[in-house]
């Protein structure tokens, strides 16, 4: 058994390095999100050039998790790509590694806030949400779901250490609901004691803090 | 000899003042046509002899247009320069308008400046280079004859000096006949000073020297504490009963701090022993600006009878009556040290009195060492370092935002500005690229450029609203995210780091502006308190409080330590301390590097006497980690201070193992893994991506979504790093990395100083001289390094346990002896 696993209902769910969930007994990563294009999307909106490599950077990312993971299944939880408009901006090289992945493995896009309606033409299929087995996957939580699995929130820890503080991606999770750290190259983080994602839990929710070697695993109440 | 108008003469007479030699000088020099630079100590007169010249011109020529700048680091320096000015100019009833230009200006006022400029024009370096960002900046910088550059010293060798660099180079270009005029406290290489003024950018022979008479030798003395004096702690809150004292026997007090939260501190102990009710006020830069204000109102009006000051008071408003500066903690240089006691100056033939109180044992040989290079005259010296191409590509926007430009004239221009001379034109072009599309090599954002090349091979904004982003972000400061303060709802009374307020819950009292505040809410970028509460209350930490050692005084303090003919002038507590601890090992002498080894508990500790400035400790903290990790021997932790570095691990390391411990080829190696994990490079890299434009500022009061659609300036880096590493913005940054901390050179230094000289004591406990570094365990913060270091160290609490291993000898209080 993984150190890190933790369960939800009768599923066994381990948080990977990368930032994806793994379900082994369904061969399903789960990831989210992607928030490809966001780069671009401020050069186009407002002449900001951040580097044009954030797309590259977590296909990169993806791609190293599915040869460590061999899943079957992919659900990428939404909020793949950062606005409508990303598709046009993408260079034709880097959709056509997406393509290729959504053609080797079941692919489902969740819809998320940026991307109601996920990009067409890149493979995969598109759902509002969808249930496997005991889990319901969905962008963004809702209040009073059962074995849940959703992202949007982007958690980050922040974990006191030497006076001061080691800040991370994580995976939050209780017994009812897992939020998933964002997979996106420049995707920010909110702290997972904010309210919004706090009120989500029971008080003694857990969190799986990413660094850079390995898994560390932080009660709540450690948190500041 | 140099003669001036009768009117301004019989001013002089009138005020009882006779023109000084230098400020005579002062005027020959604009007689001459020549640019000059004036050093000269506070109260000296120095201000007026930057203006004269000014006055004698247009008293006897009068003629509309702008024709003196005064460019000042301060706002309220130009506001207060402006009040001490129209004195003179009232009194002679000159023809001349005098008028301040900063941030705090009214609009309407700014936009009748540009169309009738007056004649005297006082403004910052960023609000210059708005001005010369206007297409019509031509008009009204041409009848230019003047600029003169107050406390030039504060400004050459930084940011904001590059930035005014190229703001003159610019107006070389647009007013030719415009000598420059530099103002500056004494320094160790004047000549720097002249070369930055110059127009060739590259010898300073244009430049004259002008330099006033020394002021009298000020008096300086460390205070000998009649309390236990600390092992550790820099807040010298012991001594502040007798600062008190000192204050009470003098009319107007300086105290100066080096952080906010020790100015907090300090502000608080006072108040607690301020039985008669002094008039104590406190200021420091976190405070609101009308606070501020108010304070240094009160202050020149003769109505406090101390000030507790950060660096927030370290330049500016002369009060002329000030008696005595107080420093509390280690002065950290020699000349910042002479910068603050300067401030204690009324007339010139009088010294300066100032006092040290130092608040523990290493920083009270620091203060003796600070006071002997006063005595010796000598001074820190600043590194030369070139201009930072993230302010070139600031610049480079403002001059398009102008209108069109030439990018081999712009080279050429730029090339006059010194921190710019010798820019390779492939670093130009680059950020020209940068600032056109983002310079990234595969051309991505050809479709979004911001200049476009017109077809005579001239750039141009490539839309207007460009200029208003340009306008957003100028300058080269680049502070943290800050929360506004606010008291029941009603006045702000200051800002804190996003960062504090987070760590705050519902009901946590805290001090700030010498208040005791309980937290209600965090609300759009404001923190709402009331006053009151109960509780042990937090202080506020601000990023960058801490300074480093420098060289000069590092060099000094070894000296102090090995040379026991120096101790009969320590204290006792100091002296008893040294004795002991070349009995029980040795003292670190100036041409070696001492390693002392001793088992405490379970642990071995290595404690390395560097002297190279916390900072620089910290890097070699890491590097030398994995190398200890490399050969076995289970390192589990390290702590730095301003001298010294400890490792503690399982097994302790032999003399054969140091030798390659501190090998140094070790830059070479880890250096690179190093970087990988650096908070500093990250840090730095955020600054010139601000500065550069690749960020916008967050603008103040600007609503923060609380689904961060904001980036992280960390992982732009990490995406950057990794896909294009000779990107320009790296480049800067690597350069920049070497500007603020000499931090990487001081290790090489050492490393290479240290060579086949390690002194190795292998003790059987702890050596008085290691009992400092190890007292910070579990209280220093190290930001970020070594990240998956840090959160094992959470997850197993080895802090706690390390901490709970060295007791303080002598100090029941703080007993953590178990």
């Amino acid at each position: 058994m993984n150190q890190y696993e933790f369960a939800l209902g009768e599923a066994r769910l381990v948080p990977d390095l990368s930032g994806a969930l793994w379900w082994p007994d369904e061969a399903t990563m789960i990831v989210a999100d992607l928030h490809l294009e966001k780069g671009s999307s401020y050069a186009q909106r407002s002449a900001q050039f951040l580097p044009p490599y954030d797309t590259t950077a977590t296909l990169d990312k993806l791609e190293r998790a599915i040869r460590c993971l061999h899943p079957s299944r992919i659900i990428a939880l939404g909020d793949s790509i950062h606005d409508p408009r990303a598709v046009e901006r993408i260079d034709d090289g880097q959709a056509a590694r997406v393509a290729a992945i959504t053609e080797t493995v079941e692919w489902i896009w969740v819809a998320g806030n940026h991307d109601p309606s996920p990009p067409v033409g890149w493979g995969g299929r598109v759902e509002q949400e969808i249930t496997i087995g005991p889990l319901t996957f969905r962008h963004e939580a809702q209040i009073g779901a059962l074995r849940e699995i959703s992202g949007h929130y982007h958690p980050k820890a922040r974990v006191p250490a030497r006076g001061s503080y080691v800040h991370g991606r994580c995976f939050a999770h209780d017994r009812k609901r897992a939020v998933l750290p964002a997979f996106g190259a420049y995707a920010g983080g909110l702290n997972v004691l904010d309210p919004a994602i706090a009120t989500l839990f029971e008080p003694d929710f857990a969190v799986t803090v990413i660094g850079k070697q390995r898994l560390f695993r932080f009660a709540a109440a450690q948190l500041a | 000899m140099t003669t001036l108008p009768p009117n301004i003469e019989a001013w002089f007479a009138h005020r009882g003042w006779t023109p000084r030699e230098h400020q005579l000088a002062m005027v020959q020099a604009a007689v001459d046509q020549t640019s000059a630079l004036l050093i000269a100590p506070t109260g000296a007169g120095k201000t007026l002899a930057g203006f004269l010249p000014t006055l004698v011109e247009l008293a006897e020529r009068p003629r509309q247009g702008l024709h003196t700048l005064y460019i000042s680091p301060l706002k309220a320096l130009a506001v207060d320069i402006h009040r001490n000015l129209e004195r003179p100019i009232a009194e002679l009833r000159l023809p001349i308008r005098a008028e301040t230009r900063t941030g705090d200006t009214p609009d309407v006022k700014k936009q009748r400046q540009r169309k009738s400029p007056p004649q005297i024009l006082m403004t910052t370096p960023e609000s210059l280079a708005l001005l010369l960002a206007y297409p019509d900046a031509e008009d009204m910088f041409r009848p230019l004859r003047t600029i003169v550059i107050d406390e030039l010293h504060a400004l050459a060798g930084i940011k904001r000096g590059d930035l005014l660099s190229l703001g003159l180079a610019r107006l070389a270009s647009l007013a030719p006949a415009a000598r420059r005029v530099g103002l500056s406290a004494t320094v160790a290489q004047p000549n720097l000073l002249r070369g930055y003024l110059s127009k060739t950018g590259a010898d300073a022979t244009d430049v004259r020297l002008i330099r006033g008479r020394a002021g009298a030798r000020p008096e300086i003395s460390v205070l000998e504490t009649r309390e236990r004096m600390p092992w550790s702690g820099h807040m010298a809150v012991h001594a502040m009963p007798e600062v008190y004292e000192r204050i009470k026997e003098t009319n107007t007090t300086i105290v100066f701090v080096n952080t906010r939260a020790q100015a907090e501190l300090c502000f608080q102990a006072l108040w607690r022993v301020n039985e008669d009710n002094l008039p104590i006020g406190l200021h420091h830069g976190s405070l609101a600006i009308e606070q501020r204000r108010k304070i240094e109102g009160a202050m020149s009006r003769g109505e406090l009878r101390a000030v507790v000051a950060t660096s927030s008071l370290d330049l500016g408003i002369d009060w002329g009556s000030v008696d005595l500066v107080v420093q509390v903690g280690a002065p950290k240089g020699a000349s910042r040290l002479m910068q603050r006691i300067g401030r204690a100056n009324h007339r010139l033939d009088e010294p300066s009195r100032a006092l040290l109180v130092p608040g523990n044992r290493f920083e009270h040989l620091e203060c003796r060492a600070a006071i002997d290079a006063i005595d010796a005259g000598e001074l820190d010296g600043d590194p030369v370092i070139s201009g930072g191409l993230d302010v070139l590509a600031q610049h480079v926007l403002g001059t398009a935002c102008a209108g069109p430009f030439d990018p081999d004239a712009l080279y050429r221009e730029v090339l006059g500005a010194a921190p710019y001379f010798g820019l390779a034109r492939k670093d130009f072009d680059d950020v020209v690229d940068f600032v056109a599309t983002g310079g990234y090599a595969l051309g991505a954002y050809e479709r979004f450029k911001r200049l476009k090349k017109r077809e005579d091979g001239h750039w141009e904004l490539a839309d207007k609203s460009f200029a208003r982003a340009y306008r957003l972000n100028v300058g080269t400061i680049v502070e943290s995210t800050m929360l506004k303060v606010r008291i029941n709802r009603g006045p702000v009374v200051g800002e804190v780091e996003e960062y504090f307020g987070s760590t705050l819950v519902q009901g946590d009292t805290f001090v700030f502006g010498g208040q005791l505040l309980r937290f209600v809410g965090i609300k759009d970028m404001v923190m709402d308190v009331v006053r009151g509460g109960q509780g042990e209350p937090k202080v506020p930490a601000y990023a960058g409080g801490r300074m480093p050692l420098t060289t000069l005084l590092a060099d000094r303090v070894r000296g102090i330590l090995h040379d026991p003919s120096k101790w009969p002038a320590l204290p006792e507590a100091v002296r008893e301390w040294l004795e002991l601890q070349r009995w029980r090992s040795t003292t670190p002498s100036p041409d070696a590097l001492l390693v002392e080894t001793f088992p405490r508990g379970d642990r071995e500790y290595m404690v390395a006497y560097c002297f190279e400035g916390r900072q620089a400790h910290q890097t070699l903290g890491m590097l030398i980690s994995r190398r200890m990790e490399r050969m076995g021997l289970g390192p589990l932790g390290f702590v730095a201070t301003d001298y010294s570095l400890a490792t503690w691990s399982l097994r302790s390391p032999t003399t054969a193992q140091l030798v390659e411990l501190f090998d140094e080829d070790m830059l070479g190696d880890d250096l690179e893994s190093w970087m990988d994990e650096s908070s500093y490079l990250r840090r730095t890299f955020r600054n010139v991506a601000v500065i550069a434009g690749l960020i916008e500022r967050q603008l103040p009061g600007q609503r923060k979504n609380t689904r961060q659609v904001t980036f992280s300036s960390d992982l732009i880096y990490e995406v950057l790093r990794k896909h294009e590493p000779d990107h320009v913005l790296l480049r800067a940054t690597r350069h920049d990395a070497a500007r603020g901390l000499t931090d990487i050179e001081r290790v090489a230094l050492l490393l290479k100083r240290a060579r086949h000289k390690i002194e190795h004591r292998a003790l059987d406990r702890v050596s008085p001289l290691a009992v400092p570094v190890l007292l910070e365990i579990g209280r220093e913060a190290v930001h970020g390094e070594a990240r998956d270091a840090m959160l094992e160290e959470a997850e197993a609490d080895l802090v706690q346990e390390a901490t709970a291993l060295v007791a303080e000898p002598r100090a029941p209080k703080k007993s953590t002896r178990r």
